[in-house]
């Protein structure tokens, strides 16, 4: 037996560290919910920590999922342990190799952190899809249920695989299991060195492509032999599933847990059995222990190897007695009889009765049905609820559990409010703002408790879709005996609310238990608190007799100086007032556990978190409970009364965290959701706003432009407008000369501004009496929230400007439009998103996106609302994402489409043109013309009388023209993404739809990593700069994308800063739309992964572009058509050294503390290259086409004069 | 000639030292500064508010968005061995120390008791042959008084002097009421030398953009005259060491300081503009004017003009010109 070491980790991490230490490769590619698995691979590596063979991994990042497969693949045919990590989407890419590693029996696991695959929608969570979509491709299949399994079958899998030569995957639940936080017992180096067979990988060695010994694999194989060859390989799979029971028996022996390749559990004389797979059986054992307890012959069996099916083993596993099973899977196969498991299983009694060793008498009945799809949450209660049916006289093929079907009626009915008895556990659950550190302190007091205690401890954390103001759940559970719980709280003891808004927003105190702790974090003394809590929240406490304390803990955090990190200080108030260890104890701990992560990072930060702590317990204080609610204040509705009925019905509920509660019935099943509903979700999330000083402002309307999230905007109108606006409303008369005598005003959207300050960072006015003051400034939100509401009311009542009248569509010009993109979820500060809201105003009217999968997919399109919106007219960008690598083809598919109608139209146009007696009008509408916004406006009404005339004209063509006629007003087609998708995943594509001439555009928001999964390298990752798998600092610099598409010489192509010059960026964005063919715009996007306050973005694009790192360009194929060089360099470069901008981000300046050497190097290289770019560029810039229009008639004009 | 000195304990072959500036930031340049010929380096001072500052923005761009989205539980890579806080001042302590033979005085800037204390030893430990403690910070504090700000200073120096053993230096700006007063109790607190003085970055204004710079200029010989009357009055009532900074760009600089009682000076200005040859170019110069003088060593015409030794020395107490008549003598 290995020494009995404990660990608190999550899934990922107990499978990455197996993984890792066995392997000697590994090729990655960031997804969610794995890429931790791999980033930690790389930490390791980076550190220079040996496997068990005493040599450090090399890990790789690759290109896409496809490129990591490919790359393992030839790592393992030349001999090396080889492993990758992988989910969903990712899982799907690498099914070819699978095939082929399959087939070449290869020794090889990849772990999956199980993820839903794409349909309908897009999701993160776990559920089987994506595993279920390989079980064709050879690989066995082992499933891990819990943290502890996800590191145990790791181990197992790797084993086996070495053995049996058949390659694993490796899963378990995406986020369930891979994020759960729990303590398990952990393997060292010796158990794993001592349990992996040395000869099988010598055997493997021994089989490596190797010019010692060569061979040839891979070759193509005719129907003469590949069938017999293919059949070959039988017996290795036959064996296989015995080799994983002997290797489940040696890891036994050697470490105390054993496992099976079905495990059951349960009554000995079961009648009614679950077969499930994955953490969902943790769920069942506790329904069947309590039914068993309760006398119910009932019983589980969990599914581990789950390929090869060994159906005598599954067989042997159930108990004689059985008289129905019910088989849940965790995907959805339409069209299929049953989904996968449940056929299965199906197969497999058939086969054990055909040959005639069935052990029960009567034929046990069978039926299939889904659960947990998108990590649906699978409780207890749910479980007792297919017990209950399967108890019935008629079971429910296909049925559903843990949603309500009022659509095809098939979900179980259950429970949702009943809970299992659990004693001896404190369960907990806090209610946090993401950037106010609660998950990260509640990881470290589960960690305090399962390393400094006896008890088990375990952790699982809810994020929303929000990456600014987002709000995390907390879901810890301690207890002296070992518990699985894969499933969120349902009554806390201990409930804690982070912040006090959210006691208006969400129903907090749905979790706590009757007479349990309620701690609220509020800036209020103890006996005001009660005061100012609304009537429901007063009602619920007094109903259930909660214990109430408060603390300030913003107060105390700000004394401390820990700015808005309240983690701490509610950490202490938690362990004070559960009283989970003694409280001195629990202070040491929490203060060690401080000095242990911060000690490196700044003896200041270890202070001022020390502070916060001893500050924290003299504030805490107890409520006074009345004996009956006393307020007269409600909590205001989730969304305002105004709102379209399906926002009422649907978005509502899921903004107020109710979602699990509406039908089938709520949604489009196509996956169709209206777009503009973004501003019915009034978050308020700004601590401070900008007001704006009509006296000082200049009108530049650049604080509109740079607003991240259209919280800002800039409306000019009649004065007679004014007459009813709310008193104090500020305005100014209008200083341009297209709207002589009219009104203007700049107004912030005080619930929907996120507090980033951009927009007065990049205000140009200020007071020549008092420069501090802007002509806008921030202001704290709670002096002017009800008096800046009215007037955001006001304004938008404001018709919006006329698109014709506005006389230049400049940054001024631009920003008096209608942005058709707003308050999405971004982060404070988001340098993608002025791009996006720029894009929306120009063309937003006619817009059609393909946005490729990435923080623009989820900014823009991840529910609950949806920031894509609509004029007046009911018109804005039509918005699609397809997948992460296809984007580009996807959005030339579009454009096809847009050309196939456009054609349809105009040739239905000319074929009734006789009848419309309008022939002005037909070639008015036919031709072809310069899309100012005139003429656009001209077109659409031309359209409007099209219309008219087409009315009454019977041939069914008309029809069809009716139908099809706003197709004659163009369309704008743009295809946006990051970095990560058209310089890496998606680059393939990319380049393929440039290569050809259609006319579409492309915007690439380049922040130079991936942003979505966490901030890894991508090919546009700078020189020098950190980055996940390039934490020293990337070696290479950038590709240059740009430069690479100016090649094709037809390709509009534009290099933007839009803090740095908004006016190129403006100009550029027309200039791409117009170019009538292909155009790529390269978009310079500070994000948080460059580390530093995005407050400073303008002035950091500034440095960018002085500093020749971001050099700004356009090349127009239309300039070299005229015999103007095509590509022009916009901005000098080179007045700011590299290393001036580089020292401003923290993803330079931490390569520079690890090794200043190094950083020495790369600054001197960053500078190099960029010398060296904008040398390229001014060389190009001065190239001419030759002039073929010259060049011809000359030859011509010389052979007539010869004849 | 001997132009031998003795400043913080150090014998030093000549008084030409390199004063805190950018020509000590690599090894290689401290290399090079040896090579030039001055007697002794002086590193660029570790700011501890400096250190502080940045790694509460580190910390805040590393952990400021961390466990808040589910796709991301970070957005920087973990960097174990990215470490905020004296270490990397350091570890060029350490390697200068190694690289050059010629002495090396670190400087340091704290801004809390707690700091000042913790570097100061830190720095001890690393192996610096002296300490100059950068003292100076603007004193915006309307609530506090020039007697309250001169005793947290001499807290300082004493609470330093006493944790660490090498010799320490108190690098002064001229902005005391009473410096005098003040230099006397530093030097009771333990000081043991005075470095006259520091300059500063000054503010500037750009008029178009309504907005404050800060920039700092080199000097000139033009700031020597200030430091002249300190040296001079400082010498003769203090036992402790005494150096120049700032100023000297020409061996009559030079001389005219160590005339006044300097024991050191720090050179800055002129090696950025002069290059390090200036070095040789001063102490050869020096070394001529002694000679030339019928000086017979430097220690000998060290302090000759300070206040006590000075022929006219109420010269250095008149700060408005008197009209008096040039033969008469107070009493």
């Amino acid at each position: 037996m290995g020494s009995l070491r404990t660990a608190t980790i999550d899934g990922n991490e107990a499978a990455a560290s197996v993984a890792y230490r066995l392997s000697e490769v590994a090729a990655i590619y960031p997804i969610t919910p794995s890429s931790t698995m791999g980033e930690l691979a790389d930490e390791w590596s980076a550190r220079g920590l040996p496997n068990v063979f005493g040599s450090v991994p090399k890990v790789v990042e690759m290109q896409s999922e496809g490129g990591a497969a490919g790359a393992v693949h030839g790592a393992l045919q030349a001999g090396s342990l080889a492993v990758t990590f992988t989910a969903s989407q990712g899982l799907l890419l690498m099914v070819p190799t699978m095939f082929k590693l399959a087939g070449e029996l290869v020794p090889f696991v990849m772990h999956v952190a199980a993820r839903t695959v794409a349909t309908h929608a897009l999701s993160i969570f776990g559920d089987h899809s994506d595993v279920m979509a390989c079980r064709q491709t050879g690989f066995a299949m082992l499933c891990a249920a819990t943290v502890q399994e996800a590191q145990d079958l790791a181990c197992i899998a790797h084993m086996a695989t070495l053995t049996t030569r058949v390659p694993f995957v490796h899963f378990f639940d995406g986020f369930r299991t891979s994020h759960e936080v729990a303590k398990i017992t952990t393997l060292s180096d010796d158990d794993l060195r001592a349990l992996v067979d040395h000869e099988a990988i010598a055997a493997h060695r021994q089989r490596a492509l190797t010019p010692d010994r060569p061979v040839l694999r891979g070759s193509a194989q005719n129907p003469d032999v590949f069938f017999q060859a293919r059949e070959a390989s039988n017996g290795f799979h036959d064996r296989c599933p015995q080799g994983v029971v002997d290797a489940m028996q040696a890891f036994a022996l050697r470490t105390g847990r054993a496992y099976r390749p079905f495990e059951y559990h349960g009554h000995a004389a079961a009648e009614r059995v679950v077969v499930v797979m994955g953490s969902a059986g943790s769920t069942v054992r506790t329904a069947v222990d309590h039914l068993v307890g309760n006398g119910e012959k009932v019983g589980v069996v969990v599914v581990r190897l789950y390929r090869p099916f060994a159906s005598e083993w599954f067989v042997q596993a159930l108990p004689a007695t059985v008289r129905s099973l019910a088989v849940l899977d965790r995907t959805k196969e339409p069209g299929a009889p049953a989904e996968p498991l449940c056929l299965d299983v199906m197969a497999a009694l058939r086969a054990v009765e055909q040959a005639g060793e069935a052990p029960w008498a009567a034929t046990p009945r069978v039926v299939g049905g889904r659960y947990g799809l998108s990590g649906k949450e699978f409780t207890p209660a749910m479980a007792l609820a297919v017990f209950a049916m399967l108890g019935e006289a008629k079971l429910r093929p296909s049925f559903t559990i843990g949603i309500v079907d009022d659509v095809t009626h098939r979900s179980l009915p259950f429970d949702r409010g009943l809970e299992l008895p659990h004693a001896g556990r404190t369960e907990a659950v806090f209610f946090g703002l993401g950037a106010d550190g609660t998950v990260g302190a509640n990881k470290s007091s589960i960690k305090i408790l399962g390393e400094a205690t006896t008890q088990h401890a375990q952790g699982f954390f809810v994020y929303d879709s929000k990456k600014s103001g987002a709000i995390t759940i907390s879901h810890l559970r301690f207890g002296q005996q070992h518990f699985e719980a894969p499933y969120l709280i349902q009554r806390a003891d201990f409930v804690a609310c982070h912040q006090f808004g959210f006691l208006d927003r969400y129903d907090v105190l749905d979790l706590a238990r009757p007479g349990g702790v309620l701690l609220l974090n509020a800036p209020f003394a103890a006996d005001r608190l009660w005061d100012e809590l609304p009537i429901e929240v007063q009602q619920r406490i007094v109903e259930l007799g909660l214990h109430v304390h408060t603390i300030d803990a913003d107060a105390v955090a700000k004394a401390a100086g820990v700015g808005g990190r309240v983690n701490t200080i509610m950490q202490v108030c938690f362990f004070a007032l559960s009283g989970v260890l003694p409280l001195d104890e629990a202070v040491r701990l929490i203060k060690a556990s401080i000095q242990k992560s911060y000690d490196k990072k700044g003896d200041e930060i270890v202070r001022r978190n020390f502070a916060a702590v001893d500050q924290a317990l003299a504030n805490l204080h107890e409520v006074k409970v009345p004996a009956a609610a006393t307020a007269t204040r409600r909590r205001p509705p989730t969304v305002p009364a105004g709102a379209p009925e399906f926002v009422q019905r649907v978005t509502a509920a899921m903004l107020a965290g109710k979602g699990e509660l509406l039908p089938c019935s709520a949604f489009p099943p196509d996956g169709t959701w209206p777009t503009d509903t973004a501003r019915w979700e009034k978050r308020g999330i700004a601590a401070a706003i900008p007001v704006w000083d009509a006296a000082i402002c200049i009108q530049c309307n650049k604080c509109a432009l740079m607003c991240p999230h259209a919280a800002i905007r800039a409306k000019v109108y009649e004065p007679a407008r004014l007459e009813s606006a709310p008193a104090g409303f500020p305005a100014s008369a209008w200083r341009g000369k297209d709207f002589p005598g009219q009104q203007y005003t700049i107004q912030v959207a005080p619930d929907d501004c996120t507090g980033c300050g951009l927009c007065v960072q990049v205000c140009p006015a200020k007071d020549k009496g008092n420069p501090r003051h802007k002509a806008i400034d921030m202001t704290p939100v709670r002096e002017v929230r009800d008096r800046e509401r009215a007037r955001f009311d006001f304004f938008l009542g404001l018709p919006e400007v006329d698109r014709t009248a506005i006389q230049k569509l400049d940054v001024k010009g631009t920003q008096l439009l209608q942005p058709l993109f707003e308050f999405s979820g971004a982060c404070a500060g988001c340098g993608e998103t002025p791009y996006l809201k720029l894009l929306t105003q120009l063309f937003g009217d006619r817009l059609l996106i393909a946005n490729a999968t990435g923080c623009s997919s989820i900014f823009g399109g991840n529910l609950p609302t949806t920031p894509y919106a609509q004029d007046a007219a009911g018109r804005g960008p039509a918005w699609a994402n397809a997948l992460f690598e296809d984007n580009a083809e996807f959005g030339l598919g579009m454009r096809l489409s847009v050309e196939a109608l456009t054609g349809r139209a105009q040739k239905l146009l000319h074929g009734l043109a006789s009848l419309l007696d309008a022939d002005a009008l037909v070639a008015e509408l036919l031709e072809h013309h310069e899309r100012s916004e005139a003429w656009l406006a001209a077109q659409r009404q031309r359209v409007v009388e099209l219309r008219r005339r087409l009315a009454p004209l019977p041939p069914r063509e008309a029809r069809e023209l009716e139908a099809l006629a706003d197709y004659l007003v163009p369309k704008s087609v743009w295809l946006v993404g990051g970095d990560g998708w058209a310089f890496d995943i998606g680059y393939g594509g990319l380049d393929h739809v440039l290569s050809m001439p259609h006319d579409l555009n492309v915007l690439v928001l380049d922040t130079e990593v991936y942003s979505n999964t966490g901030g890894q390298a991508s090919k546009a990752t700078p020189l020098g700069a950190a980055a996940k798998f390039a934490s020293k600092g990337k070696a290479v610099d950038k590709k240059d994308l740009g430069l690479m598409a100016m090649h094709y010489g037809h390709v509009f192509v534009a290099s933007v800063a839009i803090g740095a010059q908004d006016a190129h960026t403006v100009r550029v964005l027309r200039e791409a739309e117009a170019h009538p063919g292909p155009s790529l715009v390269i978009a310079y996007s500070p994000c948080i992964a460059h580390g530093y306050d995005l407050v400073f973005g303008g002035d950091q694009q500034k440095r960018a572009v002085q500093s020749g790192v971001w050099p700004l360009f356009h090349y127009d194929p239309k300039l070299g058509e005229r015999g103007e060089p095509p590509l022009v360099v916009d901005t000098p470069a080179g007045t700011l050294p590299v290393a001036e901008y580089m020292r401003n981000e923290a993803r330079f300046r931490m390569v520079e503390k690890i090794d200043p050497v190094g950083f020495k190097r790369y600054a001197l290289g960053a500078q190099q290259a960029a010398q060296r770019r904008i040398a390229t560029y001014q060389h190009i810039a001065q190239l001419r086409w030759p002039q073929a229009a010259s060049a011809a008639p000359a030859t011509g004009d010389h052979a007539e004069t010869k004849e | 000639m001997d132009l031998t000195t003795k400043y913080l304990g150090l014998s030093l072959p000549h008084p030409f030292i390199a004063g805190a500036s950018p020509l000590s930031d690599s090894v290689e340049r401290c290399r090079r500064l040896e090579e030039a010929g001055v007697a002794a380096i002086v590193l660029r001072s570790l700011f501890e508010e400096q250190i502080d500052q940045e790694a509460l923005a580190h910390h805040q761009a590393e952990f400021g968005h961390a466990d808040a989205h589910g796709e991301a539980m970070s957005y920087l890579p973990a960097a174990d061995d990215c470490v905020f806080g004296p270490d990397e001042y350091l570890e060029h302590l350490r390697a200068v120390k190694k690289a050059v033979g010629v002495p090396v005085i670190a400087s340091l800037n704290g801004y809390t008791e707690g700091g000042w204390l913790d570097y100061a030893r830190r720095i001890d430990q690393a192996g610096a042959d002296a300490l100059e403690l950068n003292l100076y910070s603007v004193a915006t504090d309307a609530g506090e008084s020039g007697s309250e700000l001169e005793d947290r200073s001499v807290a300082i120096v004493q609470a330093v002097r006493k944790a660490v053993r090498m010799p320490v230096a108190v690098k002064l700006s001229p902005f005391y009421t009473s410096l005098a007063h003040f230099a006397v109790r530093l030097q009771a607190a333990g000081a043991d030398a005075l470095v006259l003085f520091n300059r500063f970055f000054e503010p500037d204004v750009d008029v178009e953009a309504l907005e404050m710079h800060t920039r700092l200029e080199l000097s000139d010989s033009s700031e020597l005259p200030l430091r002249l009357r300190w040296l001079a009055l400082l010498s003769g009532q203090l036992r402790c060491g005494l150096a120049v900074s700032g100023g000297v760009h020409t061996t009559r600089d030079a001389i005219k300081a160590l005339l006044c009682g300097a024991h050191a000076v720090q050179l800055v200005a002129a090696l950025l503009r002069g290059g390090l040859g200036q070095v040789g170019k001063l102490s050869a110069g020096l070394a001529s004017w002694l000679e030339e003088n019928g000086y017979t060593s430097l220690r000998q015409m060290r302090g000759s003009m300070d206040q006590s030794r000075s022929p006219d020395p109420k010269v250095l107490e008149r700060v408005q010109y008197m009209r008096v008549l040039q033969t008469w003598r107070p009493e």
